[in-house]
């Protein structure tokens, strides 16, 4: 033997995204593989950048309202709900209590269809297709009740400074009730579909572990850090609006199928969070006044006194805060959205170390990021 | 603990690199430190068994031309269900202060969009790129001063 | 004038003295008969690869609560037609650096190598291609070739996805060709042969004589192993992880458009049929019929039977016609006829028919039902639960074998 040839493995650097089937928009992720195994995860974020904090002091407070729809476009009324909320607290604005009902109603609404759709994009990132359909055709009724309300399927715009746009119209409770009643089955067929699948439980289990304390101090909020068996939720610990009154369970991933903060747990905090929405709105339909104000009486030319707040509620994906800063005008000085998917995104390259592609893909999926909210 | 402990034991561990306590007629109160001293601050707040300020809820950059550029910590303990709001002044000239990434991991996401709006220089981190915009973006889009650009890469716009 | 001679001289040459005239003269029929047999086959796996795209799409549709493609004939049944003709007149891109030969040869290899395998394929006592004494064998060995196709194809593509593709093709090519082969061994020991005409012809006088109700438990095992194994072959899912979409855009196909890629499909779902076929043969007593007759399924239920399917036919036409809807009416004239026709004059290639679609559906089902797995999860599966499954059921049916002689 003159030379031994050697056979020389090397890293490769793949980029995955910003035009990639799983990664939930424009995202993009850099990736060093040694095979299928990634030795490192660069997020890459800013394809949708459009500076919404900027938009937001050169307008008048109303007017960042149809923005916010744009930053969680699935959730987006959590987003008007959470951005309202901030300068209502800013204004000192009291919202009349059928205003308060309404927005309960309509926030967990969008809590499930986002949900939803975290659920059928799941499916579709470990190659399930069948569940995306399922839970588009579910979600499409509850765009149809939103339809109902304020015109739009998307981008809702639907809160304003003080309450809401508009009464629920004639008819909508009792849809409502239909959805609810015929939705709670349908979250069991879920479940046999595709939780309890023996290929999608070894697929999600003890996969993308993250522990309660790196999920704290990554900032990960909403169902990332309650599958890692916090309990915390923004309705509980600083309630908002009539949360106190309505009586729910906060799901925490307990490690049923794997160790506990695993994709499976994170995936099942949200399966749980439908059906204790779906027992919200059935209190709500409940209780809920039968006629009364919507709206609270606020000047078109709103001024709040001079100073700052940071409030933050339960969006869907995690804490959504805002920090208002008013300088006594109708325009606000400094609008900042503190983002939940920007944080559950940021602790992705700390877990996903030694993990490989696929499984990058599922996790990457059970942190159930928005491009629209992170990029803003 | 509300505020004004809080700033009492801040005031006590730190003397004089905690500037002020402000409580306005509306909005929340906070407590502005030396921007120095932000680092060691954040660190007590983090670590000291009253206080267990275990989350770094929000980071944001705030101009107030002409002279100041000032960097608002939104804390919150989960442990002990309170929370703080700490605010740094940097000149706008020279706004360089100690990052916190390394007290709470994710300001090290947060800060980089800081720097990348405002301008406002990390020193100590590990990663201070722009974050949001391309990398070779000139300005800092949120200052009340910023001109928007005509033109990027041949691409126009009007306005 | 001279040159017209000279042709015709040169003609008479070569018909006379060159190498083709012994073909011509001894063997041409037979070539001929080859040729149309093969470009006849060729049609056939075409029109079937497309009607089972269509299948999937329809079964696809109506798993998910949707109805699948409605617009081009009635329920979409031209759909398939229109896309083919949609993907040929596409550009078809190659990428700068690309390896070109390499690039352009891995979709028809890919296809021949589940082409191929139809020649031994048989659809009846008399239609099949060529009756090998090595059938079995030259079908795992063709398909397999398949495989080198989907490589070439992920390599040449000279980008980084669909190298994962290829990778994960190569990887898998050995865990599964191992289960595979053994679960066909069983059946070979019950026929004493590899011809597939022989081993079907041992399984005649009705479905309790077909390889899978023998030496039970063993035989339906080894169907099992055969049909997941099968699985894994084809790319489907949940063993789909050679191309993946949502890990790897595409795999191995990603960098292909036009024609080249609806070769691929085509390939892909001619693969499956093929799968589905010689599950059939192996197992399910391919072309034979179920024989009802043995087990009582004469006289007043048959009559039944008949009877229903006459008053279905009847309604739907008549519908049809008084709603003018011709492409409809067309569309189950076709089918009828063809059913009928089949069923009275080929009975043999309507039960093989029947049979490979039964598991075709039952493929298309899984595939809308389960998630995909994970490559190493795939590999220890074909290797630590079938590969052992398969030799102890190689051993039980030999046992049982040696007992029942």
């Amino acid at each position: 033997m003159t030379s031994s040839r050697e056979f020389r493995s090397q890293e490769i650097y793949v980029n995955m995204g910003p035009q990639h089937p799983s990664t939930h928009g424009v995202l993009r992720l850099m990736l060093r593989t040694d095979g299928e195994i990634v030795s490192d995860v660069a997020p890459m974020i800013g394809y949708l950048h459009r500076c919404a904090e900027k938009y937001g002091e050169s307008g008048t407070y109303q007017m960042m309202i149809p923005y916010t729809d744009r930053m969680d476009y699935l959730a987006g009324m959590n987003c008007n709900w959470a951005y309202c909320l901030a300068v209502e607290k800013l204004g000192n604005v009291v919202v009349p209590e059928r205003a308060e009902y309404i927005r309960i109603l309509v926030g967990e609404l969008n809590r499930i269809a986002s949900h939803l759709i975290a659920f059928g994009t799941y499916g579709l990132d470990l190659g399930a297709f069948t569940p995306f359909f399922y839970a588009l055709d579910e979600r499409e009724k509850i765009l149809d009740l939103f339809e109902m309300v304020c015109g739009a399927r998307l981008t809702y715009s639907y809160f304003r400074i003080g309450g809401v746009a508009a009464d629920l119209p004639e008819g909508w409770v009792k849809r409502c009730h239909e959805f609810i009643d015929f939705f709670r089955k349908r979250i069991d067929e879920f479940n046999e579909l595709l939780t309890y699948n023996y290929i999608f439980i070894r697929r999600t289990a003890n996969i993308g572990v993250i522990p309660a304390n790196m999920a704290v101090d990554y900032g990960c909020t909403g169902p990332v850090l309650r599958g890692s068996g916090m309990r915390r939720d923004t309705r509980v610990d600083e309630p908002y609006g009539l949360y106190p009154r309505l009586r729910f369970h906060i799901p925490i991933g307990m490690g049923e199928k794997g160790s506990v903060g695993d994709c499976w747990d994170r995936y099942m905090v949200r399966i749980r969070e439908m059906e204790q929405s779906c027992d919200i709105i059935k209190q709500v339909l409940k209780s809920m006044p039968e006629k009364g104000d919507v709206r609270a009486k606020v000047p078109k030319a709103f001024k709040p006194p001079k100073g700052e707040v940071y409030v933050r509620s339960e969006s869907s994906k995690g804490e959504l805060g805002f920090y208002l800063i008013s300088d006594g005008t109708d325009r606000p000085y400094r609008v900042k959205a503190r983002s939940p998917s920007l944080s559950n995104l940021c602790v992705l390259p700390a877990i996903s170390d030694g993990m490989m592609i696929a499984d990058l893909v599922a996790t990457l999926g059970s942190l159930d990021i928005v491009m629209g909210e992170i990029d803003r | 603990m509300q505020i004004q402990e809080l700033f009492e034991a801040l005031k006590k561990k730190f003397g004089d690199q905690v500037l002020e306590l402000a409580t306005p007629a509306s909005g929340e109160p906070s407590v502005t430190v030396s921007a120095q001293a932000v680092q060691e601050v954040a660190l007590f707040c983090r670590e000291d068994s009253s206080l267990e300020f275990d989350q770094l809820m929000c980071l944001s950059g705030v101009d107030y031309p002409p002279e100041h550029l000032a960097v608002v910590y939104h804390l919150h303990s989960s442990t002990k269900h309170h929370r703080l709001v700490l605010k740094a002044m940097v000149p706008r000239q020279e706004p360089k202060l100690p990052t916190v990434s390394r007290v709470w991991r994710t300001a090290n996401w947060h800060e980089r969009e800081a720097y990348d709006l405002f301008g406002i220089v990390f020193t100590g981190h590990a990663n201070l790129r722009r974050i949001l915009l391309p990398q070779d973006w000139v300005g800092y889009p949120l200052r009340k001063d910023y001109v928007f650009p005509t033109e990027y890469r041949g691409i126009k716009c009007h306005d | 004038m001279n040159d017209s001679y000279g042709v015709r001289h040169l003609q008479k040459h070569i018909w006379e003295n060159h190498a083709f005239s012994h073909i011509f003269n001894a063997d041409f029929l037979g070539f001929a008969l080859m040729v149309i047999a093969g470009v006849a086959l060729l049609t056939f796996v075409l029109v079937y690869g497309m009607v089972a795209v269509w299948a999937e799409r329809k079964v696809a549709g109506h798993i998910q609560d949707r109805l699948g493609p409605m617009r081009v004939g009635w329920h979409g049944w031209l759909q398939s037609l229109a896309d083919g003709v949609k993907l040929m007149l596409k550009e078809d891109i190659i990428p700068t650096m690309a390896d070109k030969p390499l690039f352009i040869l891995a979709p028809p290899l890919v296809f021949l190598a589940a082409f191929t395998a139809y020649a031994v394929l048989p659809f009846s006592s008399r239609a099949q291609l060529a009756d090998l004494d090595i059938g079995v064998l030259y079908i795992t060995a063709v398909t397999s070739l398949g495989v080198v196709g989907i490589i070439m194809a992920g390599w040449a593509s000279n980008s980084k996805w669909p190298l994962y593709g290829a990778m994960r093709s190569a990887a898998l090519v050995v865990s599964y060709g191992v289960p595979l082969g053994l679960s066909m061994l069983p059946v070979l020991m019950l026929s004493g042969s590899l011809s597939l005409q022989e081993i079907v012809g041992n399984q005649g006088g009705g479905i309790l004589h077909w390889n899978l109700f023998q030496a039970l438990p063993f035989m339906p095992l080894a169907f099992l192993v055969f049909f997941i194994s099968s699985l894994a072959e084809t790319n489907r899912v949940p063993f789909d992880i050679a191309e993946a979409e949502s890990e790897l855009v595409g795999g191995y196909h990603t960098e292909y458009s036009g024609i080249n890629f609806s070769l691929f499909f085509i390939a892909e779902y001619s693969a499956m049929l093929l799968s589905c076929g010689v599950a059939a043969t192996l197992f399910l007593g391919g072309y034979l019929p179920p024989a009802f007759r043995t087990l009582g399924m004469m006289g007043l239920p048959r009559l039944l039977a008949w009877l229903a399917l006459g008053l279905f036919l009847l309604w739907r036409f008549t519908s049809f016609w008084e709603r003018r809807q011709f492409s409809e009416a067309l569309f189950f004239a076709v089918l009828t006829l063809a059913g009928l026709l089949l069923w009275r004059t080929f009975p043999h290639l309507f039960w093989f028919l029947t049979k490979t679609g039964v598991l075709f559906l039952v493929m298309l089902w899984l595939r809308w039902t389960l998630p995909r797995l994970r490559i190493d999860q795939m590999m220890y599966m074909c290797w630590k639960v079938l590969t052992p499954l398969a030799f102890v059921n190689l051993l039980g049916t030999s046992l049982w074998w040696m007992w029942a002689n």
